[in-house]
């Protein structure tokens, strides 16, 4: 059995075995009447890995934000095996690394270890087998010797390999990772795919929003092209269109028709300039 | 030798600095623990704030009883959590941006408790006592009041460890583990409001805010790890207490003030000091590797 195999990923109670892991329907989201998403409806299967690419705004924060039971959608539904998100302790949203606080005075065992908190219990204290779990965690992505180390002190590729640990030790089935290649060179992004490829082992389904449209189109099951609508959903041959990213990028985006399809030459979208 | 313990023991001789030490011992204890989350979540100006805001809760029960000490810290302790929940609940949606509506309703309450407190005829000493502490008017009773709720403070802060270092470090991960954050968050708040007015008479409404922070933020400079913060900013809250209120003794300052720049010379030295992190470590640091 494919449970058996998985030694911490126990399926909570709350899920049904005919749903699939991610079901979104409909979806709608405006902040003060502006829409950030609009319509969007796609499913994922458990254990599939799905690049989400679009320009900035283009509300791909505010889907998994919405998914992870964060954010209410104003229109339209969410469904995570077959239930509402807020019902589920098992979505995990891996943060930017941008946003957290890394003067914050705890370690990567400490970092880890709040992945458990749900677990664990209210007005419990983490004991033996917590830690042990926190360790194994850090053993998958390659960090147990690391554990005591102050989270300032890590490379932009650890801190991103703790943030996944963390969602391992959550036990999470469907991790929403935000812009996790972004800053990091490829050694450190191979580290990353290859312990994305340990999740694929253990049935967790990675939705992965990225600004690398090669990375996308090379590196993932699926991919889906978001610009407060869904643009496409599918094979990177299907969704990276010249028609579709142009509508998706705009004047922002150079691209080149070659033999083996599109090349993409600039994405002017991110960082600032060019 | 025996002059150092006489300059100790001599002010003992006296019952209320005794209280005046138990007093400070505590507050410093209670304030620098639960100052160590009004540090890493950036609620300085908050604390301040709500120390200031509580003012007018403090006057009406100065003025209800004709200057009882139970009533002041019972309008006070109303005041306090009113107040805290009510910019809790500005901070979720508002017209204007949380720091200007807690400006606000800071200067605007504050304010009003001058207000009352100036139909007294003896406005001026009341007044100072409840803007710069008189902790050598403590009494029996309030230490047993700064004892409990003092205790249950930090007995909170205790049990809730790991859902507060969650919510103060990454608010998603608290909700995306169905915690209940707005819960611990207004809890956090009434937390903090409880320790000020616990505090109140020790160290008074304009200087509360350097003993939620400065023990906590010298703390932070020493250390890596929460618990060990939270202890070392507890030992400094306490130190700079029982020194400061020794300072006042001896040079015959202000204590709430003495005690306060005892807080804030520990900072400094930390700032200069500190391991890895101080100024002076940085300096020798660059010299060594040029």
């Amino acid at each position: 059995m494919a449970i058996a195999r998985i030694p911490f990923i126990k399926r909570p109670a709350l899920h049904e075995a005919e749903a699939p892991i991610l079901e979104v329907s409909h979806l709608s989201v405006r902040y003060n009447g502006r829409p950030a998403l609009e319509d969007v409806s796609f499913r994922l299967v458990s254990g599939e890995r799905i690049a989400v690419v679009g320009p900035n705004g283009a509300g791909k924060s505010t889907l998994f934000k919405v998914i992870a039971g964060v954010l209410n959608p104003t229109d339209g539904e969410v469904r995570v095996a077959g239930h509402c998100p807020g019902g589920h302790i098992c979505i995990a949203y891996v943060p930017q690394r941008s946003q957290v606080d890394w003067t914050f005075p705890v370690t990567v065992a400490d970092v880890v270890m709040m992945g458990r908190a749900g677990k664990v219990g209210l007005l419990r204290r983490p004991g033996r087998e917590d830690w042990e779990h926190v360790r194994q965690c850090l053993e998958v992505v390659g960090m147990a010797d690391l554990a005591d180390r102050q989270i300032g002190e890590l490379s932009g590729g650890q801190q991103q390999r703790m943030f996944i640990a963390r969602a391992l030790a959550q036990e999470a089935e469907l991790m929403l990772m935000d812009e996790p290649l972004t800053g990091l060179d490829v050694p450190a992004q191979e580290d990353i795919f290859h312990i994305m490829d340990e999740l694929r082992q253990r049935q967790v389904t990675v939705m992965v929003a990225t600004h690398d449209l090669n990375l996308a189109a090379e590196r993932f099951d699926r991919v889906m092209l978001l610009n407060n609508q869904l643009l496409g959903i599918g094979q990177p041959g299907d969704v990276f269109t010249p028609e579709r990213l142009q509508i998706a990028y705009g004047a922002h985006l150079r691209m080149v028709q070659t033999t083996d399809g599109v090349m993409v030459l600039s994405d002017t979208c991110c960082g600032g300039g060019l | 030798m025996g002059g150092l313990i006489d300059l100790v023991v001599a002010p003992m001789s006296y019952p209320f600095m005794i209280r005046g030490l138990v007093a400070v011992v505590m507050v410093g204890i209670v304030c620098a623990t639960v100052g160590t989350y009004v540090v890493l979540r950036g609620m300085a100006f908050f604390g301040d704030a709500l120390a200031h805001a509580i003012l007018p809760g403090v006057a009406v029960g100065y003025l209800v009883s004709g200057g009882g000490r139970g009533p002041v810290f019972w309008w006070g302790l109303g005041t306090a959590v009113l107040t805290a929940i009510g910019i809790g609940a500005i901070g979720q949606g508002a017209q204007v941006k949380e720091d200007t509506a807690i400006g606000i309703i800071f200067a605007g309450m504050f304010a009003l408790g001058i207000a009352l407190i100036s139909t007294v005829r003896s406005y001026a000493v009341d007044l100072a006592h409840f803007l710069f502490g008189d902790v050598l008017g403590v009494s029996q009773g309030d230490l047993w009041l700064t004892g409990i709720l003092g205790g249950v403070v930090l007995l909170t802060i205790l049990v809730l460890y790991k859902e507060f270092l969650v919510l103060s470090f990454d608010p998603v991960l608290a909700v995306t583990l169905r915690l209940p954050s707005t819960l611990l968050h207004y809890l956090l708040l009434v937390l903090i409001a409880i320790t000020i007015v616990v505090s109140l008479q020790t160290v008074g409404v304009a200087l509360m805010v350097a003993m939620l922070v400065t023990p906590a933020a010298t703390a932070y400079l020493l250390t890596h790890r929460l618990p060990i913060m939270m202890v070392l900013s507890a030992l400094v809250g306490a130190l700079s207490g029982i020194v400061g209120l020794y300072l006042s003794y001896y040079v015959s300052v202000a204590s709430g003030a003495a005690i306060v720049l005892v807080c804030t010379a520990f900072f400094l030295l930390a700032l200069l000091l500190a391991p890895k992190r101080g100024l002076v470590w940085a300096r020798v640091q660059r010299s060594s590797e040029s």
